[in-house]
């Protein structure tokens, strides 16, 4: 099966540092995927790179089995690709149904739209909220409302950078049962996160990243069982080795 | 009705400021006293009011580049001037006969719009935003203003035209419309206002559709944050590139008009106090809204020039504290703030 994205090699270096270093990753189409490391492990810059955001130094990045690498992020997005920000990235002085509505009209008007909105609103719990300005909901509902907007475009991939910071367990938990709906549909969804109860809650696999490079691959059990991970957010691992814990 | 009801809803929106019959039946009344305006007071009086209007068409681009886009040009000026010398070079060339002023004002304007397409290439494929943005487009009105001054010498002249250097360049014919008794010729009195209150509630409607439409929603988006208004698959610079030139091409629209009903335009239209005016115009009223900055820039003008009359001497120092003032107290701006207030008295007067 072609995986819904790959990249072969990708590297990326600021100066002297080499943030994302030789990566090889593959996701499967409608596989839930999270990618965990310690700060400055790389992640939100491996997911820059995946959205056209940083150019790399080398390697290729591939959607559906397309290379996208030299791809602007708008085109990326026009393929179905979709990303949720780590810091709500939203229209704050817009009311929370106009950021749904301009998100949406790529492909609905009239009647279909306004009924799509309102369907959304229901999933994200925003139905009250609808022409309150967004700037003013809590920092969950605006986590809600980008992940809205994200998912308006219908994407097949979906990245969420660090969806839960700043929520509540109770939210947290909900965001949880949201983007396991959305899999169900059918969208692959590749997550950074570090609360472990939300990665348990969705993953089907993880990667470590750490130093730029995968440290380990595996089932969300495995990893948290692994002894090397654990040691490398405690800061007590020396230089990675590239391994698959499922296969080790 | 169908129609006029479609091209109602499409002239509503949450951009623009306004809506319902209350709205549109006070808009009614204003356009009616404007026409009947001519008929109370003197000619003087009515040219120049066409004079303000001269100036509108360059204050709602900038509510269109700044207030919906998000990007601050202070080179409306440059446009403003292009246009101005591009009608004069036309028209001294080649005279007022078969309805060519109508076409040379066509044809400055679209000069414009070019000019604003090459440079806004440059700048939003570039990626350059914010403060530099402000800057280079500072830069480019200068140059132009610097370039212009030192055109005095006979050698400087386009085939008829002498450009004049800061003398500037005079003598080009008002605009002419061909009629089937002989042409019409817009002196600015009452037949230039005429013509320019038509043009100016076509623009203002026109770009109430635009800013209430698809264009108008990705464009408000691309101020708020131009990443996420990218990551729903916009290519942002394509808007703001439209945006730009539509707002430069408006700008360029002043100049016509102000060099016809002027028959003179100096390079003093292009400098830096020049460039800074628009900017408090549509400050003032408030950026965000077409309605808030057609109406703030009317009241702006009126005011500068009643203090330049009085006391000419402070009439751009009040006008700068009037920046600063609206910066500090109203940023959305004065208009904006007192229809606002407005509509909570009588949210609270409707709620006792």
């Amino acid at each position: 099966m072609i995986p819904l994205l790959e990249t072969r090699a990708l590297s990326k270096h600021f100066g002297g540092l080499h943030v994302t270093n030789d990566v090889n990753f593959a996701l499967a189409p409608g596989e839930i995927h999270c990618l965990i490391g310690p700060n400055g492990a790389g992640k939100s810059t491996f997911f820059r790179l995946l959205l056209g955001e940083y150019t790399p130094e080398r390697g290729q990045i591939l959607y559906a089995g397309e290379d996208i690498t030299a791809l602007k992020p708008f085109a990326r997005i026009r393929r179905g690709m979709s990303v949720k920000f780590q810091v709500p990235g939203i229209f704050p002085s817009l009311s929370v149904a106009h950021n749904l509505e301009i998100a949406l009209q790529h492909h609905l008007e009239g009647a279909s739209l306004g009924a799509e909105i309102r369907r959304l609103l229901a999933f994200l719990n925003l139905t009250a909220a609808a022409s309150d300005r967004a700037g003013n909901l809590s920092h969950g509902q605006k986590q809600w409302l980008e992940i809205g907007m994200a998912i308006s475009l219908k994407p097949r991939l979906l990245l969420l950078d660090e969806p839960t910071a700043g929520m509540s367990p109770d939210e947290t938990f909900a965001t949880g049962e949201m983007v396991q709906a959305l899999n169900r549909d059918g969208v692959a969804v590749l997550a950074i996160e570090h609360d472990m109860a939300f990665v348990r809650q969705i993953a089907q696999r993880v990667t470590v990243l750490h130093v730029g490079r995968i440290f380990a691959q595996g089932t969300t059990d495995a990893i948290i069982a692994d002894e090397r991970v654990a040691a490398i957010y405690l800061g007590e691992a020396d230089a990675p080795p590239l391994r698959s814990v499922a296969d080790a | 009705m169908t129609l006029a009801m479609t091209l109602l809803r499409r002239l509503e929106g949450p951009q623009t400021l306004g809506r319902g019959p209350a709205f549109w039946t006070a808009f009614a009344l204003v356009v009616a006293a404007a026409i009947a305006y001519p008929w109370f007071a003197d000619g003087y009086t009515v040219g120049n009011t066409a004079y303000f209007f001269c100036w509108v068409f360059m204050a709602l681009g900038l509510c269109l580049i700044w207030g919906y886009g998000g990007a601050l040009s202070f080179g409306q000026t440059a446009f403003f001037g292009l246009s101005g010398y591009a009608y004069g070079v036309l028209t001294l060339n080649v005279g007022a006969a078969y309805g060519f002023t109508l076409a040379a004002l066509v044809l400055a304007v679209a000069l414009s719009a070019v000019m604003a397409a090459l440079l806004g290439y440059f700048l939003f494929f570039g990626r350059i935003g914010g403060v530099f943005l402000g800057i280079i487009t500072l830069s480019v009105t200068l140059a132009l203003e610097r370039f212009m001054a030192q055109t005095a010498g006979p050698d400087w002249k386009i085939g008829a035209a002498r450009l004049n250097g800061y003398n500037g360049m005079s003598g080009m014919p008002p605009l002419t419309v061909p009629w089937f008794d002989g042409d019409v010729v817009l002196f600015p009195d009452v037949a230039l206002y005429y013509g320019l209150l038509a043009l100016l509630i076509v623009v203002y409607l026109a770009l109430r559709i635009l800013v209430n439409a698809r264009f108008g929603n990705v464009l408000v988006a691309i101020r708020e944050n131009p990443e996420r208004a990218e990551m729903l698959g916009y290519d942002v610079r394509r808007y703001q590139l439209a945006a730009f030139v539509i707002g430069s091409a408006l700008a360029g629209l002043s100049g016509t008009l102000y060099t016809a009903w002027g028959q003179y335009i100096t390079p003093s239209s292009m400098g830096l106090t020049a460039a800074a005016l628009p900017v408090i115009w549509v400050a003032v009223g408030g950026r965000g809204d077409l309605t808030a900055t057609l109406i703030g820039t009317l009241l702006v003008l009126g005011g500068f020039q009643a203090l330049t009359i009085y006391g000419s001497q402070y009439a751009l120092v009040v006008m700068g504290l009037l920046l600063v003032v609206v910066v500090l107290a109203a940023p959305d701006g004065l208009v904006v703030a007192g229809l606002r207030g407005l509509g909570r008295l009588r949210r609270r007067e409707a709620s006792r």
